[in-house]
């Protein structure tokens, strides 16, 4: 695949579509094209979050260390985006990342993507509606859990 | 065998007449037979004139006279005149032509004369200035340590390298030129007045003002020169530090301030050398009028002279050819009496840095063979005392006695005189009362040839040569030449000049051609033992991984390859295999003839080899000839115009926005910022007349772009199947039409040979690690490794690594490593104490512990003295001291000293 496709790939993605034309293509260009074999992890628990995945083929499962052992939590596929909100806080990685079948993604430093968030006030907002979903799932979460019967 | 260290003397004269008073002896009497012939040829023309050409002795045509009779004029009482040949007899016509020709044959031989002399002075200043070199050279290495705190190292340069330089041109001058010209000068004199006593008084009197007035005027100059010669010499000292502090500079933004600092030491030295040159050129043309001045009075005096009939016309030819020699050898003179007050200056300026106070003996420096080391017994401190410049006793009455082998550490406060002490113990520092003995050996009386093999110091940071990492652990153990070289032919005659001439001007007769290693320091018999010690060592340090590293990321040179190019073949196939075992063939793409390689760039697909050289260099492939003319045969130029012309486009849109050092400059190096405009106006004129119809300049700018694209990684899809079919029919043509003279710039990858132009890793691979695939680098280096441990290849890889240039003052390897350096140096020749003054200060904490544990453990069975930053680290040895203030306050076993209330416990509170 070339970076035409590439571009149209990440045309699809809210937080990319308003963006400049030449941007998106500066932002597939200066990203790195990637092949995950299957169980080969992407992102490790604790690491410096240093770029955001898009998935462009294959799935991979999130899962995170618990007293218990590791639980997956969640799987994203084909179209999906991975580890964006972690580069935008300085924080370490909450989860691990693992390909679960052979996965291709476009690797975007946190460099380049908090370059595009600064000069497209539109991508900032499509990501703060992503944060406040997310925000809002969370509370509803501690509301369930605190409120079930022990 | 012996380096003799020669003496200096305080005056230049002192010095010139002690080491060339033979030389000089030696050219006096042809200074002499030259004041004959002058003499002669002065009084020849005379006779010419007055005799053939006047014809005083030729009366009547038929006339001759006798040539070249030679008469003995001796007193009457000797037995009178006595006729030694009677000459040719001779006609006016041919007596005239002898006489000329008389004439002719005595300036020749003066000329040859004059010749020898002046070879003579030559090889005599050369001799002495190489004397004075080498004895100035031998007292640097005599200062005392603490005298290079005080001299910038670039001044001690200039003065051995410039500011002796006239010294030497003047050696040759010193007493030969006075008593040359002096000769001249009275020759002409004593001539004139032999001719006519008045023109002869008028001669000397011009003489005398020239030589009262001139000096006088030129006492200024001295001054002059003098302050000419610090400023320069300060000046040099300043640019030195300029170029030390660079990080201090650009740190503080200070840059200006040192200009302003350089321009003000310019000017100074302007106005210095203005007034230099403005009286300079006074005294000149005073010099000038002077001698201009007497043939105006010869003229008119002699002129009437000759009228009145006092004077015959010969003789005041004579007399004016005489004068016209007469001012050259006397100004001559004056400059030399100049030139020797300036050398003079210079000798002294240069003398005062030298003439150290405790300046080491020679003897102490001298080469031993086999010199006494200490085997066991105990090191023994009395009384031992230091103190400093400005009267503190640094180190105050230490005393103590340990076994020769035993590990002692050293703690106390940084002031407390830990540091001295170790310096001390190492003799770096002279002690200024007490003693160190070690093994019954008097360490501070010993000379270097014990100390610096009996102990090895290693301080917080240390100094490497600018040569390789194998050279600089080398350096300890070349202490004097082990196995004289052997030479034959011209080369042993050039050799045999060589120590004749060194020996002739007090220098060493050591052949720095000789091999200098002496095994034996470090426990091996030979070369390869040798290199298996210096790997051990560097496992001690830790310096075998990071070596191991740069070994794989060199190329070796093509001299070295040849042993090794069959058993790193090997590897490469048994990686090649490892890959295909785990699958993980598609990880790297090795290179093909017959297939185009997406990973590498495009000018490797076309070379199919590392450039060598400049010519093939990626940078200069869109300007070489042959390559054009390979791309304009096989019909690839107009796609890779193409290609060009795109990716041209796709920069300018993609970068415009960019701001000018932007990481993505560097990361896809096709086109810097400050070019996108011309890009731009390329692509305009493009627009307008089309890609045949720009001009070559264009062209090849848009030809240059594509050979560095990397399909696999930039993804541009700018190269499709067919394009790379025929890059590949390129590729064919470029190798087999390559002309003769370009077949060293380049080596063709070929999957049976070793490339030298690639590095070891390269050559291993013998492909690209693909783009896409996640982690393949990290992955792929970790399988070469363990590859190359299976083969047993590892030691070669960190010999090769060895080779690695630390760059000026090891500047090319981190500071842990260049400490790291300096530790195995020291561990190499195996001291029998190990000096260590918190050397492992600058390693990250981890690896203090690591390096500190194996340095204890591989000296086992010998001594070290471990001056330790933090008192902890103490429990590791057998003995401790602790210092306060320069005095040893509590010494004994770790666990016994940190009781309560002891100043370890103190220490060790401090942390």
């Amino acid at each position: 695949m070339s970076l035409e496709q590439e571009v149209e790939l990440i045309r699809q993605f809210p937080i990319f579509s308003k963006i400049a034309p030449a941007m998106q293509k500066l932002l597939c260009f200066g990203s790195e094209r990637l092949t995950y074999d299957p169980g080969q992890v992407m992102i490790h628990v604790g690491d410096a979050a240093d770029a955001a995945f898009v998935i462009i083929d294959g799935s991979v499962e999130v899962s995170v260390p618990t007293p218990r052992g590791t639980v997956v939590v969640n799987t994203s596929g084909k179209n999906e985006i991975v580890g964006e909100i972690g580069i935008f806080g300085d924080m370490r990685r909450t989860a691990t990342v693992t390909a679960v079948t052979k996965v291709e993604v476009l690797r975007i430093s946190k460099d380049l993507f908090m370059n595009v968030v600064r000069q497209n006030p539109d991508a900032a907002i499509e990501l703060i509606k992503i944060l406040a979903t997310r925000l809002a799932n969370t509370t509803q979460q501690l509301i369930k859990s605190s409120t079930a019967p022990k | 065998m012996e380096a003799k260290a020669p003496p200096m003397e305080r005056s230049l004269f002192g010095y010139i007449i002690r080491y060339s008073k033979r030389d000089q002896l030696l050219i006096v009497p042809l200074v002499f037979v030259s004041m004959v012939l002058y003499f002669l040829s002065l009084d020849l023309p005379k006779t010419i004139i007055n005799e053939p050409i006047q014809g005083k002795r030729f009366p009547d045509p038929e006339s001759s006279v006798a040539f070249l009779n030679i008469v003995l004029r001796l007193p009457e009482f000797l037995g009178g005149d006595w006729r030694l040949f009677n000459g040719f007899v001779l006609e006016r016509m041919p007596y005239l032509f002898a006489l000329a020709l008389a004439f002719l044959g005595l300036i020749v031989a003066n000329g040859g004369l004059k010749y020898q002399i002046n070879t003579m002075k030559g090889w005599m200043g050369e001799r002495m200035l190489r004397r004075l070199r080498y004895a100035l050279f031998d007292h640097i290495l005599r200062f005392p340590l603490a005298r290079f705190r005080r001299v910038k190292s670039a001044e001690l340069a200039t003065m051995i390298k410039d500011e002796v330089e006239p010294l030497g041109g003047f050696v040759g001058e010193a007493l030969i030129t006075p008593l040359m010209l002096g000769g001249q000068a009275l020759t002409a004199l004593l001539f004139i007045l032999y001719q006519h006593i008045y023109l002869g008084m008028i001669a000397l009197g011009m003489v005398a003002v020239q030589a009262v007035i001139i000096p006088k005027m030129r006492r200024r100059l001295l001054t002059l020169a003098k302050q000419r010669q610090l400023t320069a010499r300060q000046l040099a000292g300043r640019i030195a530090e300029v170029s030390d502090g660079a990080v201090e500079i650009h740190a503080h933004d200070t840059s200006n301030f040192e200009r302003a600092d350089i321009a003000a030491r310019l000017g100074r030295m302007f106005r210095i050398r203005f007034e230099f040159f403005q009286r300079k050129f006074m005294i000149k043309f005073l010099n000038n009028f002077l001698s201009q001045m007497t043939p105006f009075l010869f003229y008119s005096i002699g002129g009437y002279l000759v009228i009145v009939g006092k004077l015959d016309i010969g003789a005041l030819v004579a007399v004016i050819a005489a004068y016209k020699d007469l001012p050259t050898p006397v100004k001559e003179l004056i400059d030399w009496d100049q030139q020797r007050l300036d050398v003079q200056i210079k000798y002294t300026q240069v003398m005062e840095q030298f003439m150290v106070e405790n300046l080491a003996p020679p003897e102490q420096q001298a080469v031993i063979e086999r010199p006494p080391l200490p085997q066991q017994g105990t090191i023994c401190a009395t009384n031992l005392s230091l103190v400093d410049e400005s009267g503190n006793k640094v180190v105050d009455g230490v005393s103590f006695e340990v076994d020769l082998a035993c590990h002692v550490a050293v703690v106390g406060r940084a002031d407390s005189g830990r540091s001295e002490l170790a310096q001390l113990l190492a003799r770096l520092l002279p002690p200024s009362s007490g003693t160190v003995t070690m093994g019954g050996i008097d360490i501070t009386r010993a000379p270097e040839a014990v100390t610096g093999r009996a102990l090895a110091y290693v301080g917080s940071s240390s100094y490497l040569f600018p040569v390789s990492v194998r050279e600089n652990l080398l350096y300890a153990l070349k202490h004097r030449p082990v196995r004289e070289a052997v030479y034959e032919g011209e080369v042993l005659r050039e050799r045999e000049f060589q120590l004749r001439e060194a020996l002739r001007t007090g220098g060493t007769s050591l052949d720095i051609g000789a091999d200098w290693i002496d095994y034996d320091s470090a426990g091996v018999v030979n070369a390869e033992e040798l290199e298996n010690c210096i790997l051990d060592v560097l496992k001690v340090v830790e310096l075998e991984e990071p070596l191991f590293e740069r070994g794989l990321r060199s190329a070796v040179e093509p001299a070295r390859s040849a042993e090794l190019r069959d058993r790193l073949l090997v590897a490469r196939e048994a990686m090649r295999e490892r890959l295909a075992s785990l699958d993980m063939q598609d990880w790297v793409e090795r290179f093909d003839p017959a297939r185009y390689n997406r990973n590498a760039t495009l000018a490797e697909n076309l070379l199919f080899g590392a450039p060598v050289g400049k010519a093939f260099d990626v940078d200069n492939l869109g300007s070489n000839a042959y390559v054009a003319q390979v791309l304009d045969e096989t019909g690839l130029t107009a796609d890779l115009l193409g290609v060009g012309h795109q990716l041209a486009g796709t920069m300018v849109e993609l970068f415009s926005d960019l701001p000018p050092g932007h990481e993505f400059f560097e990361r896809f190096a096709f086109i810097r910022h400050e070019d996108l405009p011309n890009v731009k106006a390329i692509l305009a004129r493009v627009a307008e007349f089309g890609l045949t119809g720009i001009d070559a300049a264009d062209r090849s700018q848009l030809l240059a772009l594509p050979f560095k694209l990397i399909s696999a990684r930039h993804r541009l899809g700018l190269i499709d199947e067919a394009l790379e079919g025929r890059v590949l029919e390129a590729r064919r043509y470029f190798a087999t039409r390559l002309p003769e003279r370009l077949r060293r710039s380049v080596e063709f990858f070929d999957p049976t040979r070793y490339t030298s132009a690639a590095s070891l890793q390269d050559n291993i691979l013998f492909g690209k690690i693909v783009s896409g695939q996640a982690d393949a680098s990290q992955r792929i280096g970790e399988l070469l490794r363990q590859v190359l441990e299976e083969l047993g290849l590892r030691p070669l890889v960190v010999k090769i690594g060895l080779d690695y240039q630390v760059g000026v003052a090891g500047a090319r390897l981190s500071v842990a490593e260049r400490q790291k350096v300096a530790l195995a140096r020291a561990i190499l020749k195996r001291p029998a104490v190990l000096i260590l003054d918190q050397a492992l200060g600058v390693l990250d904490p981890a690896s203090q512990a690591i390096v500190g544990d194996r340095i204890i453990e591989h000296r086992r069975s010998g001594g070290i003295i471990w001056v330790l930053q933090r008192a902890d680290a103490a429990q590791q040895a057998r003995h401790v001291l602790v210092l306060e203030h320069g005095r040893l306050v509590e010494q004994g076993v770790f666990d016994e000293l940190k009781r309560n209330g002891s100043a370890l416990n103190r220490l060790l509170k401090e942390g």
